[in-house]
């Protein structure tokens, strides 16, 4: 503490670590508690990892030009999908939105000067580094990654010789960084809301993270228990999931889903908070219905605990059991349909204003509907039964993981990168990779639902001759998505160098962010505002609260 | 120093500063022990499954257990959290050396609850039951599995009681150098809260592992 830290300073040029003072630029960011630092940490070692995971893809739909074993083993392929998928998961979208952008962005919006918990903030990433090191170094050492798939269902799980206690591991500390960093989340939101700023004066994107927040607090811990049966039934062999020895297994599908089905939610509601946001900035106009959006996510985050059998319909269970699953599965589709009307109707007679971030929006508003309503039909059980483990499961869940919580955490990393590093990005690069993603997705997905209502099965390396025009139109649509992905990736390193210098507020946002300078100064708010306004007032296409922006400026100049 | 700000009216309105926020504190322990309370909840399902399935396994292995032993710890434990909390009771009221003795005395029982579960432990590996040890697998399925579960519960909350007594070195710590005082015991507090929740988790344990078997007629 004996040193002076400039609370005024850009965020890039003076930090508070969690102990000592570092010379070191390398040092000051490993150690920061700057919720903002953190948020970019979280946010590299997640698109190194996003990029792996693409690649695997890519050398999968690589195998999959053509029938029979090309490039894979057949054992490596499983290798494959387990990687690609644990990866995807545990390590990118889980953390996803909230690690980057509730870090980041959230405390700005609240109007705080940082997270309840800087120091717990911090040893989540690090949690979240260790967990990533020890995922990377199981497929590099010994038998290699895991073969059983990113749900990792027993009796395989506990049978196969591949490094499967590595991962379990892994995935516990992921989890653990996961619950700390909702509870962080919740406390802050509780207590760290600027005065003034009731909670139905939030903005949307804060409620998101919110219902997610208390996800993560409530889940994780479910599957954390589980990961650590798995590990013990094969460290100890305690017979819980072992079929020879008493156990169940279909325990474990039920034990895995009462937390991966609300991590499904975990994953979407940041998304749809990141969708508010831009919808309401890029039609400048108040955001329609902002109490049912509000609450929706909070309902989908409550009924979302109790669907999870539906993952589970054709693993053995009672058919009174199936109908109430499948019911209550329809139901979350309500508050889901809610949204989406309000954020059309927000768009009807706004000025819209198609930047980049509004396109990759809209377009994703296309592609989720398509995931959701595909995962409508799988709520049905007739039909469930028929494309249960085919492709078209595989390709509902692409839609909305990709065409959904991708795209916008995309839309997301165009919509701040401007007030995070205070560069424009390269316009023209921005709206050609968001078309070419937008039209490689469909390409890459939509025959996999023909492909898999005819009976494709999923994870498998080989098909009959008749699936490979599917799996060739599929390869296009794959070098599409993975070059466009890639393309904004370069975007944001070569702008955050070379951009346009873009000033406090390019897109005429009203939330408290705007009301900073770009990059934010380490402390945020020099003067904390009084939020005496709701959080997306227009005036004739303007901001209509400018005052908080005014005294702050003047504080940090 | 808080920040004091107005409002158009010249309310004055203090910002809540997250260096020095006792509530939020309070509030994040308080979910950390929702996340612990889903954590063993995932156990006790688990076993009411089971339990289900093969209840008279499960009475019949339960016979195994030392009443005794479990009857001990549950009074150690017990007799643990009251000191606990008389340690807080001190410290509010600024006698610091009180507080410090009852927290060594949590210390000296949490040891002792770890030292019984090690004789207790002792005792069932030297009647040959472990995981997966072949005497465990000569018996039913429903006893393997009360076993698994035991074993798995048991060393699980053993593992928090051990975590348990690393932080109270910690907090003495802070006690000794003045960072918890009369003023400022929020991390006392909370850890207090922790250690009932663990407490409160060993009661729970010792009916479902210890108890159930003594519904039918007892030991033999
Ligand atoms: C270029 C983009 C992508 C391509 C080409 C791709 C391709 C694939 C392929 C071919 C499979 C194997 C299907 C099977 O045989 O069952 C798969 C599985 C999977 N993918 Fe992707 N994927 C992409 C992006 C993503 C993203 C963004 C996510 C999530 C964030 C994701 C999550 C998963 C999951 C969870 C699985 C299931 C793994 C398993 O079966 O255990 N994928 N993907």
């Amino acid at each position: 503490m004996g040193h002076h830290v400039d609370e005024t300073a850009s965020f890039y040029k003076a930090t508070h670590t969690v102990f000592g003072h570092h010379e070191s630029k390398f040092l000051q960011w490993i150690f920061t508690v700057d919720h903002k630092r953190i948020g970019i940490l979280y946010g590299i070692v997640m698109m190194i990892f996003f990029v792996v995971a693409l690649g695997t893809a890519g050398l999968m739909r690589y195998e999959l030009m053509a029938p029979g074993a090309d490039f894979f083993t057949p054992a490596g392929f499983n290798q494959a999908f387990s990687l690609h998928g644990i990866i995807m998961i545990f390590l990118f979208i889980v953390p996803g939105i909230p690690a980057i952008f509730g870090n980041i962005i959230m405390p700005l919006m609240i109007g705080a000067k940082d997270v309840s918990f800087p120091r717990l903030n911090l040893l989540t990433w690090w949690l979240f580094l260790a967990g990533a090191s020890i995922a990377l170094y199981s497929a590099l050492s010994g038998t290699g990654f895991a073969d059983t798939g990113w749900t990792f269902y027993a009796p395989y799980s506990i049978k196969t010789d591949t490094n499967v206690v590595l991962i379990l591991f892994a995935a516990f500390l992921l989890g653990m960084a996961s619950i700390f960093t909702g509870l962080n989340f919740v406390v802050t939101i509780h207590r760290l809301r600027a005065p003034g700023m009731g909670f139905f004066k939030m903005p949307l994107f804060v409620w998101g993270i919110y219902s997610t927040a208390w996800i993560q607090v409530l889940a994780t811990p479910v599957v954390g228990i589980t990961l650590l049966l798995a590990i013990f039934e094969r460290v100890f062999g305690i017979g819980i999931f072992d079929p020879t020895k008493g156990g169940d297994p279909i325990l474990l599908q039920h034990l895995f889903w009462i937390y991966s089905h609300p991590a499904v939610y975990l994953m979407i509601l940041p998304a749809f908070g990141v969708i508010s946001e831009i919808v309401t900035t890029f039609s400048r106009r108040e955001v329609f219905g902002y109490h049912a959006i509000a609450l929706s996510s909070a309902s989908i985050a409550g009924i979302g605990y109790l669907v999870w059998g539906h993952h589970l319909f054709s693993s053995g269970m009672s058919e009174t059991a199936k109908i109430i699953f499948s019911f209550l599965t329809f139901f979350v589709a309500i508050p889901t349909g809610i949204k989406f009307y309000d954020w059309i109707a927000t768009m009807y007679k706004g000025s819209i204003v198609m930047e980049a971030p509004m396109l990759l929006t809209v377009l994703t508003i296309i592609t989720f509907a398509i995931g959701g309503i595909t995962g409508v039909t799988l709520a049905a059980i007739g039909f469930d039964n028929q494309v249960h483990d085919t492709y078209y499961v595989v390709a509902h869940f692409h839609y909305v993981m990709l065409g959904g919580v991708v795209f916008m955490l995309f839309a997301g990393m165009f919509y701040w990168f401007p007030k995070v590093t205070g560069k424009m990005y390269n316009k023209l690069s921005a709206n050609i990779s968001i078309w070419a993603v937008f039209i490689g997705i469909n390409f890459l997905w939509m025959p996999m639902f023909f492909a898999g209502y005819l009976g494709m099965p999923r994870r498998y390396f080989d098909y009959l001759p008749e699936f490979q025009i599917y799996h060739q139109i599929a390869g296009i649509g794959a070098v599409l998505v993975i070059g466009s992905l890639l393309m904004m990736l370069w975007n944001f390193i070569r702008s955050a160098k070379n951009g346009e210098e873009c000033g406090e507020n390019p897109w005429n946002g009203t939330t408290l962010e705007w009301h900073l300078p770009s990059p934010p100064p380490l402390g945020n708010f020099a003067k904390t505002p009084y939020v005496d306004f709701r959080p997306y007032e227009f005036e004739k296409g303007e901001p209509k609260v400018k005052d908080v922006y005014q005294d702050t400026k003047k504080e940090t100049k | 120093m808080s920040e004091i700000i107005y409002d158009k009216n010249n309310n004055a309105h203090e910002v809540t500063d997250f260096n020095d926020d006792v509530e939020g504190a309070r509030q994040g322990m308080w979910l950390f022990l929702f996340t612990e309370l889903m954590l063993f909840g995932g156990i006790f399902i688990t076993y009411a499954v089971y339990f289900f399935d093969f209840t008279d396994d499960f009475v019949q292995a339960s016979k195994n257990m030392n009443l005794w032993l479990g009857g001990l710890n549950t009074v150690i434990l017990l007799i643990s959290a009251g000191c606990l909390a008389m340690s807080v009771v001190f410290m509010k009221a600024n006698k610091v050396l009180e507080s410090k003795r009852f927290l060594l005395a949590t210390i000296a029982l949490a040891i002792a609850f770890i030292v019984v579960k090690y004789f207790e432990w002792s005792a069932e590996f030297h009647h040959g039951i472990w995981p997966d040890s072949p005497t465990l697998r000569g018996m039913s399925d429903g006893a393997n599995m009360y076993f698994g579960l035991y074993f798995t519960l048991t060393g699980l909350h053993g593992l928090h009681i051990i975590l348990g007594i690393v932080a109270m070195f910690w907090v003495l710590g802070k006690v000794n150098n003045g960072e918890i005082n009369a003023k400022k015991f929020i991390v006392l507090e909370n850890f207090a809260l922790y250690w009932d929740y663990v407490h409160l988790v060993w009661v729970f344990v010792v009916p479902l592992f210890y108890m159930i078997g003594l519904s039918t007629g007892g030991a033999h």
